[in-house]
This record gives C-alpha cells, sequence and structure tokens, in this order.
C-alpha cells in the first residue's frame, strides 16, 4: 500500500476517536507464523471490516482481541489502556463482544437462556444471593429479563424465544448468537463471518441488524466476511490480510482498486 | 422345564404370595438406589461443568463424613462440626480448582482423569494422616437424624391372607426425603438462577462461555463445592447405615454402573439410573439369586451396565456423542 492513500484515510477520518489500536503484533503457533507484524485501528462508531483470503489470519486477529490467543509480540490499546494480551474476562468485562464463525452457542438452553447468558456481567449482585434465588437477585433477575426482551423484538425472534437453540435453523441460530453479544452491552462488537452460510434473504436482514445496532445503539463493529458486496455496502473502512501480513487498509473503494488486494484474491503468476 | 418355571413363573408367584415381604425387598433397593444416585449425583455434576470424570467423588464422601466425625471427636458440637465439614468442602473444591484444574486446563481428558486419581490417593493418605484409619461411627443422632424403625403390618397382605409385616428404619426415611429435597434444590439452581445458566454454559461450549465473560475458575470452584456438599450428605446416609471408614470408597465405584445407565451428563439419569441399579440388585438377589447360588448383588449391576454399553452408550438420559473424524 503506499504512502498517498495513507495519508488520505487518515485525513477522511481524522476527527474521530480511535477505540482499538492493534500494534506491531505477531502471533506464532510453534513455528507457524499465523499473523506477521499487524498494525491498524478501530475507531469510535465505524463498522470495520478484516478481509482477506482463507488462512489469512483473520480469526486469528478477533482471537488476540478478545483474549483467546496471546501474541508474542506487539501491544493492543483498548479505550487507551495499553496491553500486551488480553485476558477473555477482561476483553469482556472492557467491553468486547463477539459471534463465532461456526456458531458457538449454548445448545441445550433456550434463546432466552443464551441471550441471558451474555449478561452475566452485567449481574452485579453477590453470587450468594444467587444460590437462593431470592431478593435482591430476583430482583435483579426481572430487570435483565426486560433488557434482553427488548434485544429479542430488535432482532424479530419473539417467535422462538423458549425453543432450545440447538433445533434452531442455522440462520436462527446465528441471530441469536448477535443477541447474546447484544445483552453484554458491548462498546466493540466483533462479528466472525455473520453471514457465512445464509441466503440471501437472511443475509439482508443480518445486514440491516448490522447497520440497525451501529446506528441505534452507536456499538462498533468489526466484522470479518467473504461476501464482498456486503463487505463494501456495510463497511466504513476495510482491512486486508493475506497470509498473516496486512497488505492494505483503507476505504472499500480504495481497497477494491489495490493492486495488492487483487492479485491476492484472484491471484498473480509469478 | 424346571429351569424355565424358575426363571420366569415361581419368582412372581412369590411375589403375589407375600406382598409385604416383596415391598420390603423394594424398599431396600430403593434405599441402596438413592445413596447410588447421591453419589453418581456428584460425579455428574463435575461431568457436566468441566468434562472431567471425577475419580476422587468416592473418596470426597469418605474424606467429608470422617471431617464431620473427627471434628466431633475433638469436641466441637455436631451442628457447628457439620457447617465447619462445608467450609473444609468448600476449601477443598477451591485448592482442587487452583492446583489441580488451573494449572490443566486445555490437557486431554486423560490427563485430567489422572489427576483425579492422583487427588484420590493423596485424599487417602491426608485423611488417614490426620483422622486416622480406624472405622468410626455416625454421629447420626447427634445431628437431629430419627433411629428405629416404624413397622407397618398391612392387613391380609401376609403370607395365606395373614397380616403382613413391613419396617422401615426411620434413618432410610430421612434419607430418602433429604435426597428428595436436595435434587429439588440443585435443579432449581441448576435452572433458574445466574449461576446455574452459567454452569450451563461452560458445560456446553467453553469458549462461548469466556466470550460472554463467565469466568471457568470460578465456575469450576462452585461446581466441585457442589460436588463436595453432596458428597458430604451421602457421607452421613451411607455413614449412617455402616461405619465411616475407608472401605466406602469401594461402595462408591457402584456409582460407575449407575453413570453408564442414566447416562453421564444427566441429573435425572443419575436419580432413575441409582434407583434401577438399587432395586434391581435387591429384587435379582432375593428372587432369582438362588437360581446360581446367590451372590447376584455384587455383579448385576455391571451386567445391566455391559448391556446398555453395547446397545445404548450414551444411557438412558445422556447426549448422544457423535465424533466427527
Amino acid at each position: 500500500m503506499n504512502a498517498a492513500t495513507e495519508t488520505a484515510v487518515a485525513g477522511e477520518t481524522a476527527g474521530r476517536e480511535v477505540l482499538l489500536k492493534v500494534e506491531n503484533v505477531s502471533l506464532s503457533f510453534g513455528g507457524v507464523r499465523a499473523i506477521t507484524n499487524i498494525s491498524f485501528d478501530i475507531q469510535k462508531g465505524e463498522i470495520r471490516a478484516i478481509i482477506g483470503p482463507n488462512g489469512a489470519g483473520k480469526t486469528s486477529m478477533l482471537n488476540v482481541i478478545n483474549g483467546f490467543y496471546h501474541p508474542q509480540e506487539g501491544v493492543i490499546t483498548f479505550k487507551g489502556e495499553a496491553r500486551s494480551k488480553m485476558r477473555p474476562y477482561e476483553a469482556a468485562s472492557q467491553g468486547i463482544a463477539r459471534t463465532f464463525q461456526n456458531v458457538a452457542l449454548f445448545k441445550g438452553m433456550s434463546t432466552l437462556d443464551n441471550i441471558m447468558s451474555g449478561r452475566t456481567l452485567l449481574m452485579k449482585r453477590h453470587f450468594f444471593w444467587h444460590l437462593f434465588h431470592y431478593g435482591p437477585a430476583r430482583r435483579e433477575e426481572i430487570e435483565h429479563r426486560r433488557k434482553v426482551e427488548e434485544i429479542i423484538d430488535f432482532l424479530e425472534i419473539q417467535h422462538i424465544r423458549r425453543a432450545p437453540v440447538g433445533r434452531l435453523p442455522y440462520g436462527l441460530q446465528k441471530r441469536v448468537e448477535l443477541g447474546r453479544a447484544l445483552a453484554m452491552e458491548p462498546e466493540l462488537l466483533l462479528l466472525d463471518e455473520p453471514m457465512a452460510g445464509m441466503n440471501l434473504e437472511e443475509k439482508e436482514d443480518m445486514s440491516r441488524f448490522i447497520l440497525d445496532v451501529n446506528s441505534q445503539f452507536g456499538t462498533t463493529i468489526a466484522l470479518i466476511e467473504h461476501d464482498m458486496g456486503v463487505v463494501m455496502d456495510l463497511s466504513d473502512r476495510v482491512v486486508v490480510l493475506d497470509y498473516g501480513k496486512k497488505i492494505a487498509d483503507g476505504t472499500p473503494e480504495e481497497v477494491q482498486a489495490n493492486q495488492d488486494v487483487i492479485d491476492a484474491y484472484l491471484g498473480v503468476s509469478h | 422345564m424346571d429351569l424355565l418355571l424358575n426363571i420366569f413363573v415361581n419368582p412372581f408367584v412369590q411375589m403375589v404370595d407375600m406382598p409385604d415381604f416383596f415391598i420390603q425387598v423394594l424398599w431396600e433397593g430403593i434405599v441402596g438406589g438413592i445413596l447410588y444416585a447421591l453419589i453418581a449425583l456428584g460425579f455428574v455434576l463435575i461431568f457436566k461443568a468441566s468434562g472431567v470424570f471425577n475419580f476422587a467423588q468416592g473418596i470426597m464422601v469418605v474424606f467429608a463424613a470422617l471431617t464431620l466425625v473427627g471434628l466431633y471427636e475433638k469436641g466441637v458440637p455436631a451442628i457447628l462440626a457439620l457447617l465447619l465439614a462445608v467450609g473444609v468442602m468448600a476449601l477443598l473444591a477451591i485448592c482442587v480448582e487452583r492446583f489441580v484444574m488451573r494449572p490443566l486446563v486445555n490437557q486431554p481428558e486423560i490427563i485430567l482423569l489422572m489427576a483425579t486419581i492422583g487427588l484420590t490417593y493423596f485424599l487417602i493418605g491426608f485423611g488417614e494422616f490426620i483422622f486416622g484409619g480406624e472405622p468410626k461411627v455416625m454421629i447420626a443422632s447427634e445431628l437431629g437424624l430419627p433411629s428405629g424403625s416404624v413397622v407397618l403390618e398391612p392387613e391380609g397382605w401376609g403370607p395365606g391372607g395373614s397380616p403382613g409385616l413391613i419396617s422401615l428404619q426411620k434413618i432410610d426415611i430421612a434419607a430418602a426425603v433429604i435426597a428428595a429435597i436436595m435434587i429439588g434444590a440443585l435443579a432449581v439452581f441448576f435452572n433458574k438462577t445466574r449461576i446455574g445458566r452459567a454452569l450451563r454454559a461452560v458445560a456446553d461450549d467453553h469458549q462461548a462461555a469466556l466470550s460472554v465473560g463467565i469466568s471457568l475458575n470460578q465456575i469450576w470452584a462452585i461446581v466441585w463445592f457442589a460436588a463436595g456438599v453432596v458428597a458430604l450428605v451421602t457421607g452421613i446416609m451411607w455413614g449412617a447405615r455402616s461405619d465411616v471408614s475407608f472401605a466406602l470408597e469401594i461402595i462408591a465405584l457402584k456409582a460407575l454402573p449407575v453413570l453408564i445407565l442414566g447416562g453421564f451428563t444427566s441429573i435425572p439419569g443419575a436419580i432413575v439410573g441409582g434407583l434401577i441399579i438399587g432395586i434391581g440388585e435387591k429384587v435379582g438377589e432375593i428372587y432369582w439369586g438362588p437360581l446360581v447360588g446367590g451372590g447376584i448383588e455384587s455383579w448385576l449391576a455391571y451386567g445391566i451396565a455391559l448391556v446398555f454399553l453395547v446397545f445404548r452408550p450414551q444411557g438412558l438420559f445422556g447426549e448422544k456423542i457423535i465424533e466427527r473424524v
């Protein structure tokens, strides 16, 4: 990527505050390098796409951000606090929520319970009270139920409220998973291929939800997606990875025009 | 012909002929089954939340009971000793989580199983060191548990229409009631509370549970504590029927066929499995035992388990395990 486009991007979005900054992060498993020296930032209120061919290190990147993987090198700055690594619990309590590439729901539980589990950290009463399910704990539970019902209405999944999620069709499972992440009231929402395996109609619904979450709740979103049409429509800025390295970063138009990106996707004869 | 008659006809004739005796046998079976179910319950709690088969559950029963009796013998009042024993189980849970589970997180299950075997021998040695190896008498009456028995004499239930005779130990009735209360409480806890939801979440998907901010360490400590309390109750009930000694640990292995029957992940499974094994072995011993010279009781449970392993390996209530290659 050349210097001209980088300054152009910087100029265009300069007014926004940086929510998360990844600097010189490298991650390897044994001798295999998954991510090499990647830096980028996510600004408050934007929709940031991370794209790249299979095996480019996109999911590894998300795992680094929410603390599943601990990078060997680099610094992650979230809300102004720099760390060499996150822990999942820390990330969750700091306001990072995520969904997974291959739906990770609690299959034995109902839609309602799945979404309620997203409120774990927001329930403040000491667990001692919850052992007895009595008094303050009970009131708290009811309060949170109200919030969860709002999310259910928002995602239009009222009809499957009580259904065990293991039996739901794939598209709805993805929606419940989004609901669970929203229940955490996150500042940063990481979506790992939110539309994988969906038909056109489901994709349109999901796109609408993502845009609404972004505009109504002001949630910052980072998403990995393979459907280029969706990426170009939804995102404010795109970072492109290939073989664990960053090859481009900019607005959708800039990235689309970038020769390295075209080569990475179409292959290039050497 | 005689053999077939003895297998398929005579036992039932005996049952109808002396209904009071049959009820008595059934009751013994139910009581035994409840105790098996309690031990199995301890296994299920830990297996559900962490996928670990806790080999030490049996010794935890002995250890909990020994702590209780040991404290009482040192002059601590019975109720205080009970509370302290609960405290010791909490401490044990925290230590197990901190020093066994946490360092071994993400290791293969077989490693964790080996760790619990290690824990078993540690607890045996530690228990003997502190409380000595002598069998002790459970302080049942000091804890307010009833003793003696209730005798029922239903009209016309004895042989040939004479009055029947059924004798129920009060301690057994208490065991049944306490077990029922505890199982009910666990069911509410699992299904209705935040912690219960977190427990089920961890059981379903570790990664997803982490991503919503559930702390695995806290959850593991809680399940080990719950299993410890179940162990204490089991120890009191079992100790009241025999003595409190390390021999109890062997009986705890009866929980294995119960688990295979009921399924490793199901609380109702542990209860139903326990009752089936308990009733099955008592009734089998009394009515069919003489055919093979007796002694059915000690192996019938394993026989049933073997049949289940062949035809329904996930048990009656367990989740079907499908492993993709």
